[in-house]
C-alpha cells in the first residue's frame, strides 16, 4: 500500500492541476479570445441594454409577443426561504416538470392550457410544444407551428395584418441542419425582437 | 416515427462506425508506448511526471499491485474532491458566493464523480463554485474515465498475453489516456462547442432585462471545457441542473449530435483495441455487433414509444408525440437517440427529462442500465462488463456440447466463470436490493414526486442508475437526503469495486494461462453464432433478474395508461 503513496500522490496533485485548472483556464483564455462573444453566453442588447441571451429563453405573457412554452423552473419563495415557488424561465435554476405520463397532475395542468388556446383559436388543433414543459424550463425556441399559432392574436392586438406576420415568422424559421439534423424551430426571443422592429415601422 | 428521424438515426451509427477503427488503432499505440503524433510535445511531459511519481514507465504490475495501486489513488481522489466542495466557500472562483456544501451531498458527490457515476443530487448552477466545477468535478471527469480505460486495458492484456505475471502499470495506463487520449481530444472539443454557443467563462451570472421588463439572472460558467469531457468520459455530470437539456450545455442541433457520437465513440474505439491486441480485429467486431444489435433494438422501442406518445395527453387531442420534457430543437427523435445512448454507455447526461418519457419509452433506459451497460457501455467499463459476459456465454456453450470452454485460446475454467457471476450478481443486489429498502422505510417514501407506479419506477431508476455508475435520473425523485445520498452513494461505490475487482482477479487468471492452440472442434468466436449465443446470454440473464421489477413499475404504468388512468399525490 505504501509505496504506492508517492506516485498516486504525485499523479493526483499534477493530473488534477493540468486537467481542473490549466485546461480548463487554457479553454477559457482561447475560447474569449477567438469567440468573445459566444464564450460570454451569447448576450442579446438592444438600445445598449442587455435584454437577454439568445440561447437563454425568456418569460413573455403579454399578448402582444409571442409566448414560449410553458416553463416549470422555480424560484426560492420570498416569504419562506425553505419554500420554492413557479418562476418561469428562470435562468439560474434550469429544471423541467419530471411529472410522469400518468400524472394527474400533467393532465390537468395540459387540459387546462389547451382549453386557453383553443379559445383563441377554435377549432385549430393545438402544437403539442405550446403546451408542455421542456427539459431545461428554458427552451428558447417554438415549433414554427406553434409560432404560426398565435399570429391571429399578435395581429388583433397589434393592428398588424396577418400575412405581414406570417412572413415575419416565415423568415425566422431555422431549418434543419444540412435539410438532416435537428428540427425546424423559431427563436422566440429573436422573433419578438423582430415583432418590435415591424410595428415600429 | 419519420424518414427524417430514422436517417439522423442512420447517420450517428455510421458516423460511430467510421470511428472505430482510426480511434482503436491510435488507443493501441498509445498504451503499447509507441510514439504518436503528440509524443514531440507530451512525452517529456509524461517522463517529468514519472520522475517525479517515482514511477519506472517500463515496470509492470500483478493484477494485485494494479488493483491496490488503483484503490489508493481512488481514495486519495475521493478525499480531495469531498475537500473541495466542504471548502468552496473560503475558495477562489467562487463569484456567486456559494456556500460549502453538505456533509451527505459532499459524500454523495464525491462518490458520485470519483466512480465516473456523476449523478446529480447537487443542482449545479444553485450549488457549486466555479473552482468546485474546474478543479473537483471536470478533474474527476477526466481521472475515472482514464481509470475506467486502464481497467480494460488490463484485461484485454490478460486475454492476449499467454503465461506472464504482469497486466501492466496502472500509473502508465492512467497517465497515457488523460494526456493522449482525453485531452487533446477535449481541446478540439471544447472549441467546437464554444463555436456551436456553449459559454466558456469565469464570470459571475448575467443580469437582463426581458424585453417585458422583469429581471432575469442567467447562469453562465466554465461550461464547454467541462461538457467536452462530461460526454467523451462517459461521466455525464453537468454544469447545469438540467444538463445538456440546458440551452448552454447543448444550443444546437449540431452540438447534440457531436455529444452523442463522443458518449459512443472511445467505448466503441475500444472493442477494435481488444481485436487488435488480441490478433484478430474481427474478435472486436464480433462483441460490437453483439452491442449493435441490442442498442439498435431499444433504439427502435423507444423513439417508437415517444412518437406514440402518452394516451393520457394524446386524449386531450394532442398529436405530434410526447414533448413533455424535450426541447424543440431536438424533438422526438434526437431526444429518444440520446437517452438510449447515454444509458448504454455510462454516460448519463440528458438532453430531455427521462422521468416524463412514456412507461415503454422510459423503460429502455432503465434496461440499459440493468443490462449492466455493456451496449458499448462506460468508456472501458463497458468493455471489461461485456467481458465478463463473454465468459460466461463461452461457459454456457462449454456446457451445451460438453467441452472445457476456451476463449482466444485460454481455457476458462472455475476461477473465471465464479469471479464473472460475483461480478454480475452485485449489480442486481444493489439495484433491487436498495429498490426494495427504500419501499418500505418513510425515508424512502418520501422521495418519489409522482403518484403510483410511476413513484416506484422513480426509486427503482436512482439506484438502477446508481450501481450501475450512469448517473442519469428521473429526476423527480428527491435524492438530496440523507437517506437518499448515503444510500445511492453505497450502490454507486460498489457497483463500480465490486465489478473491477473481479475484472481484474480474471485478467491476472488468464494472463498466467498457457495458449491452446485453436483445433477443429473450437467454437469460432468471431462470427454471427456467438454473438447471438452473446446476445442470448445478456437478455436471459438480465431477463430473469429484473422483469419482475420492470412489470410492477414501467409495464403496469404503461396498461394504467392505455385504459386512461391517472395518479395524483396526496391523495
Amino acid at each position: 500500500m505504501l509505496r504506492h503513496l508517492r506516485p498516486a500522490l504525485v499523479l493526483l496533485v499534477v493530473l488534477t492541476a493540468v486537467t481542473g485548472l490549466a485546461y480548463p483556464l487554457a479553454m477559457t483564455g482561447i475560447a474569449g479570445a477567438i469567440f468573445p462573444a459566444k464564450a460570454a453566453g451569447s448576450l442579446v442588447e438592444r438600445d445598449g441594454k442587455l435584454v437577454g441571451s439568445s440561447l437563454i429563453g425568456q418569460s413573455f405573457t403579454s399578448a402582444r409577443y409571442f409566448q414560449g412554452r410553458p416553463s416549470a423552473t422555480s424560484a426560492a419563495d420570498p416569504a419562506d426561504a425553505a419554500k420554492t415557488v413557479p418562476s418561469p424561465y428562470n435562468a439560474a435554476g434550469s429544471a423541467g416538470s419530471n411529472l410522469g405520463p400518468t400524472s394527474a397532475a400533467l393532465a390537468e395542468r395540459v387540459k387546462a392550457d389547451v382549453e386557453r388556446w383553443r379559445a383563441e383559436n377554435p377549432g385549430q388543433a393545438v402544437p403539442v410544444d405550446l403546451v408542455t414543459t421542456s427539459g431545461s424550463g428554458l427552451d428558447p425556441d417554438l415549433s414554427p407551428e406553434a409560432a404560426l399559432f398565435q399570429v391571429p392574436r399578435i395581429a388583433r392586438t397589434r393592428g398588424l395584418p396577418e400575412d405581414r406576420l406570417r412572413d415575419l415568422v416565415g423568415r425566422q424559421v431555422q431549418g434543419r441542419l444540412l435539410g438532416i439534423l435537428g428540427e425546424p424551430r423559431v427563436n422566440v426571443l429573436a422573433l419578438n425582437l423582430a415583432l418590435d422592429d415591424l410595428a415600429a415601422k | 416515427m419519420t424518414g427524417i428521424g430514422w436517417i439522423q438515426i442512420a447517420l450517428f451509427c455510421a458516423v460511430v462506425l467510421a470511428l472505430v477503427r482510426p480511434l482503436g488503432l491510435y488507443m493501441t499505440r498509445v498504451f503499447a508506448g509507441e510514439r504518436t503524433l503528440l509524443s514531440p510535445v507530451l512525452a517529456p511531459l509524461e517522463r517529468g511526471l514519472y520522475r517525479l511519481a517515482g514511477i519506472d514507465a517500463r515496470h509492470e504490475q500483478t493484477w494485485l499491485g494494479y488493483g491496490l495501486a488503483m484503490l489508493v489513488f481512488h481514495a486519495l481522489g475521493f478525499l480531495l474532491l469531498y475537500a473541495i466542495l466542504r471548502l468552496q466557500e473560503g475558495l477562489p472562483l467562487n463569484p456567486m458566493g456559494q456556500a460549502a456544501v453538505a456533509p451527505d451531498l459532499a459524500f454523495n458527490t464525491a462518490a458520485s464523480f470519483v466512480t465516473n457515476t456523476n449523478w446529480q443530487n447537487y443542482g449545479g448552477e444553485g450549488t457549486l463554485s466555479y473552482l468546485s466545477q474546474m478543479l473537483g468535478l471536470t478533474q474527476q471527469n477526466f481521472l475515472s474515465a482514464a481509470t475506467g480505460i486502464a481497467l480494460a486495458m488490463a484485461l484485454i492484456r490478460g486475454f492476449s498475453r499467454a503465461s506472464a505475471g504482469t497486466v501492466g502499470s496502472f500509473w502508465v495506463d492512467l497517465t497515457r489516456c488523460t494526456l493522449y487520449v482525453l485531452l487533446p481530444l477535449c481541446v478540439g472539443l471544447t472549441l467546437f462547442y464554444v463555436w456551436q454557443g456553449i459559454p466558456q467563462t469565469l464570470g459571475a451570472y448575467v443580469e437582463a432585462t426581458t424585453l417585458e421588463g422583469a429581471r432575469q439572472t442567467i447562469a453562465v460558467g466554465p461550461v464547454a471545457s467541462q461538457v467536452a469531457v462530461k460526454m467523451l468520459g462517459t461521466n455525464g455530470g453537468g454544469l447545469f441542473n438540467a444538463n445538456a437539456a440546458h440551452p448552454f450545455e447543448n444550443p444546437t442541433a449540431l452540438a447534440n449530435f457531436v455529444q452523442i457520437v463522443t458518449i459512443f465513440a472511445l467505448g466503441a474505439a475500444l472493442t477494435n483495441v481488444f481485436g487488435r491486441m488480441v490478433g484478430d480485429e474481427r474478435q472486436g467486431w464480433a462483441i460490437l455487433s453483439a452491442m449493435g444489435a441490442l442498442f439498435l433494438a431499444g433504439t427502435a422501442v423507444t423513439y417508437w414509444a415517444e412518437s406514440a406518445g402518452s394516451p393520457v395527453l394524446n386524449g386531450l387531442g394532442l398529436t405530434g408525440g410526447n414533448m413533455e420534457g424535450k426541447e424543440v430543437r431536438f424533438g422526438i427523435v434526437a431526444s429518444a437517440l440520446f437517452a438510449v445512448v447515454t444509458t448504454a454507455a455510462s454516460c448519463g447526461a440528458v438532453n430531455s427529462m427521462h422521468d416524463s418519457f412514456t412507461a415503454l419509452g422510459g423503460m429502455i433506459p432503465m434496461i440499459n442500465m440493468q443490462l449492466g451497460e455493456i451496449i458499448v457501455g462506460g468508456v472501458g467499463a463497458g468493455l471489461y462488463g461485456m467481458l465478463v459476459f463473454v465468459v460466461v456465454a463461452i461457459f454456457v456453450s462449454g456446457l451445451m456440447v460438453g467441452r472445457t470452454p476456451e476463449y482466444l485460446g485460454k481455457k476458462i475454467e472455475a476461477r473465471e466463470v465464479k469471479m464473472a457471476m460475483l461480478a454480475i450478481l452485485c449489480l442486481p443486489l444493489m439495484m433491487l436490493g436498495l429498490t426494495a429498502v427504500a419501499t418500505v422505510v418513510p425515508a424512502g417514501l418520501a422521495g418519489p414526486a409522482n403518484a403510483g407506479p410511476h413513484g416506484f419506477s422513480e426509486i427503482l431508476y436512482a439506484f438502477t442508475s446508481a450501481a450501475a455508475n450512469n448517473g442519469s435520473a428521473f429526476g423527480g425523485l428527491t435524492g438530496n437526503t440523507p437517506f437518499y445520498n448515503t444510500t445511492l452513494a453505497l450502490g454507486m461505490l460498489v457497483g463500480r469495486f465490486f465489478v473491477i475487482i473481479p475484472a481484474l482477479v480474471i485478467a491476472g487468471s488468464l494472463a498466467a494461462k498457457r495458449t491452446v492452440p485453436a483445433s477443429a472442434g473450437t467454437f469460432p468466436t468471431h462470427g454471427g453464432l456467438f454473438v447471438g449465443l452473446l446476445v442470448g446470454v445478456i437478455l436471459i440473464v438480465g431477463g430473469l433478474t429484473f422483469f419482475p421489477s420492470l412489470a410492477l413499475g414501467p409495464i403496469v404504468e404503461h396498461l394504467a395508461g392505455a385504459a386512461g388512468q391517472t395518479f395524483s399525490t396526496g391523495g
